[in-house]
């Protein structure tokens, strides 16, 4: 399906990366949207503030990001594409509605502005250290997906990306930015909506007799229905059925929960993305996503220009995590180098999937600005040299 | 009020509410001589009465003995998560607002865990119907207190006796800005049904508080007999009062209950305000929101 034309503003734009997700959000189709002012995310909505009431859209800043985060979710039952956003004490307080949202499968976006943390931490500067809270926030299994744009054109991009993901396996999706590329202006082409692909909403177009709200799919996510549409669903978070009425047995919650963790984990191959640069032959590959992916940049090139044979393996689906590649990676590659500004997340998948295999080397950074390239072309130096040792 | 002036008739067959409930799940999980499954009886009454399109009801509740409501309910119901049937119901109704939306929930829940949502839907007059059932404890997870306790009830986190000041919920709605208010027990069927019908039609925030008995935690605890003595209580100590002084109708321990209808007026919704305000703000290029 191609993109609403009303609420696409096609063009070329300097805009940063949180306007660009307010755009994203609109070209997606989202017209519901709940927030609470946290820096750095609220140009997001404030854009969304602006832009709203002339293409029909309804934004409502919540008395908090609880309500936010579940205001949302009555949205998406009452019919709409919605998201909320924030940033880490915002994210924390929205932890209890991702596993809601993950247990009633209800389609939505939640977007993180991450920035220094713990508590309220750097309101103003970077962070990345909502990462494995954005994979482990909620309590209980269930799967989940997380987007990294590096660049506002991207924030543009993986919002669309993250609202067409959330309808096609009916989960919440984050997208995990971090307060440069919230902040950083570039150049973003919002291409015209009959270029854009949506994925609608998969509606349940069979007999309502016998309608499951809860029954999967083959690809194991059911189909979804509206409020109003006489099919009187109930929806719990409890643990259900597939009529969802609750069932507190382990036999349902394994029948459930297993669903809910397998329908990320069995498509995963669908839905990981990532891009690499020179990993083939590569005795160094450098692992990274957002921001810190443009920082380690010149890192790399100066290695390489010493003639280090140095790849790059950007992420883009943080979760799920490209545990295969990584593996297939660890065939050849001496050592992995993973900058974040924290002080180590997304390296331990890079370790759980290397598994003593090669090397994994972090270059740590506590929040507050980017890493120094230098320090990442040291780790990548000083890793080169234990090699030749 | 005369029972001769209001317009349900109950001498209809009660099993009549049977197709306003999802039978299969029957029985219930609530105690015998909860008051809860009463009020769920005056829902269903009001319902049938109300000449709602059910299909375009929906019903949200949180958790407690209360949020498990909407689940016995043939209708578009969603138990959502402690304190948050509020939001939840704010983001149902203007996502798309030809829904009826019903909150149905308990005390602890909408004004504990939930109270900031409370003042907020009320202060935005976001148009839906809340039904607040008053056991003046936390009863799902074992009979705490709560915000309603009275001064000198028990609760298993007050054994020596609650002495915190409770809330006097039809003045908390009102002072946030409700268009209706109205409080009944679990006694007062005929009034509660109708009060219910009232606020269902009602456009804003219309709030029923029904005060109805915990035998097994509240009433056990505190040496109020069963079930039966709780209703009791209520038939000889309550004093209808339409139109009290909302700062008036605070409730004590096992003091005389003000009951009645206290709050009717109008009042624009969030939508009529926020239509009639970009209308006036961008005129042609506005078009009403519509969901
Ligand atoms: C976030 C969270 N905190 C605590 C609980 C545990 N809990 C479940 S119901 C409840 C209290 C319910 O009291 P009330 O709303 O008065 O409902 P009742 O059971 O009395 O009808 C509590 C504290 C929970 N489910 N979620
Ligand atoms: S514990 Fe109290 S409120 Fe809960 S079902 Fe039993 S009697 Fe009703
Ligand atoms: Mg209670």
């Amino acid at each position: 399906m191609k993109a609403d034309p009303k609420g696409v503003m096609a063009g070329a734009f300097f805009i940063d990366g949180d306007h660009a997700c307010a755009e994203g959000a609109i070209a997606a189709g989202c017209r519901f949207v709940a927030g609470y002012p946290i820096t750095p995310s609220t140009e997001v909505v404030e854009r969304i503030a602006e832009r709203f009431p002339l293409i029909g859209g309804m934004f409502i800043q919540m008395e908090d990001e609880i309500a936010s985060s579940i205001a949302i979710q009555g949205a998406v039952w009452g019919g709409k594409k919605a998201m909320t956003v924030t940033s880490g004490p915002g994210f924390s307080l929205m932890m209890e509605h991702i596993g809601l949202a993950a247990m009633t499968e209800t389609p939505c976006v939640f977007v993180d502005v991450q920035r220094g943390g713990p508590s309220t931490g750097l309101p103003t500067l970077p962070g990345q250290g909502d990462m494995m809270q954005a994979r482990w926030g909620s309590h209980g299994d269930y799967g989940i997906i997380a987007l990294c744009p590096n660049s506002p054109q991207e924030s543009f991009d993986l919002t669309i990306k993250a609202f067409n993901l959330a309808e096609q396996y009916r989960i919440p999706v984050l997208l995990m930015l971090d307060e440069c590329v919230g902040h950083m202006t570039e150049r973003v082409v919002v291409p015209p909506a009959e270029e854009i692909e949506i994925t609608p909403r998969r509606y349940w177009e069979g007999p309502k007799e016998g309608f499951l709200l809860f029954k999967a799919a083959p690809d194991r996510v059911p189909p979804m229905v509206k409020a109003g549409d006489g099919f009187n669903v109930h929806v719990t978070g409890l643990t259900h059925d597939e009529r969802g009425y609750p069932v507190m047995t382990a036999p349902a919650q394994e029948k459930l929960v297993r669903r809910l963790v397998d329908k990320i984990r069995l498509n995963s191959e669908a839905i990981i993305e990532y891009r690499e640069d020179q990993t083939a032959g590569a005795d160094i590959v450098i692992v990274s996503y957002g921001i810190t992916s443009r920082v380690a940049i010149p890192a790399i090139e100066q290695a390489r220009r010493e003639g280090a044979k140095v790849g790059h393996l950007r992420l883009i689906t943080a979760w799920p995590f490209p545990a295969k590649r990584i593996r297939e990676l660890s065939g050849h590659v001496s050592c992995f180098v993973v900058p974040e500004i924290n002080y180590g997340q997304m390296v331990r998948e890079v370790e759980r999937c290397v598994a003593g295999r090669t090397r994994v080397e972090r270059v740590s950074h506590g929040g507050g600005s980017v890493h120094n390239p230098k320090d990442i072309y040291a780790k990548i130096m000083s890793c080169g040299k234990e090699e030749r040792r | 009020m005369t029972e001769e002036s209001m317009d349900i008739d109950m001498s209809m067959p009660t099993n009549t509410v049977e197709e306003f409930l999802r039978m299969e799940r029957m029985p219930h999980i609530w105690c015998p001589g909860c008051g809860i499954g009463t009020t769920v009886n005056c829902f269903a009454h009001a319902l049938e009465t109300s000449g709602l399109d059910l299909k375009k009801v929906s019903i949200v509740s949180g958790i407690g003995c209360t949020g498990r409501v909407a689940g016995y309910l043939k209708l578009d119901s969603f138990h959502t998560t402690h304190g948050r049937a509020l939001p939840f119901a704010t983001g149902l109704k203007l996502a798309n607002p030809d829904l009826k939306v019903v909150v149905y929930s308990g005390d602890g829940d909408l004004t504990a865990i939930g109270g900031n949502h409370f003042i907020h839907a009320a202060r935005r007059n976001v148009d839906m119907t809340v039904i607040l059932i008053n056991n003046f404890i936390y009863g799902m997870t074992g009979g705490q207190v709560a915000p309603t306790t009275p001064i000198g009830a028990t609760a298993s986190t007050t054994p020596y006796g609650n002495f915190e000041e409770p809330f006097n919920l039809p003045y908390l709605a009102e002072s946030c800005g409700a268009v209706y208010v109205a409080r009944w027990t679990a006694y007062h069927v005929r009034h509660a049904t109708k009060a219910i019908k009232d606020a269902l039609r009602k456009r804003g925030f219309s709030f029923v508080e029904i005060l109805a008995p915990c035998p097994t935690l509240y009433s056990r605890r505190n040496r109020l007999g069963d079930g039966l003595d709780q209703m009791k209580f209520y038939r000889d100590n309550s004093e209808v009062k339409n139109d009290a002084d909302t700062k008036t109708v605070g409730l004590s321990f096992q003091g005389k209950v003000i009951v009645g209808k206290f709050v009717d007026k109008d009042k624009p919704t969030y939508l009529d305000s926020m239509n009639a305000f970009y209308a006036q703000k961008f005129g042609d290029k506005y078009s009403p929101y519509k969901g």
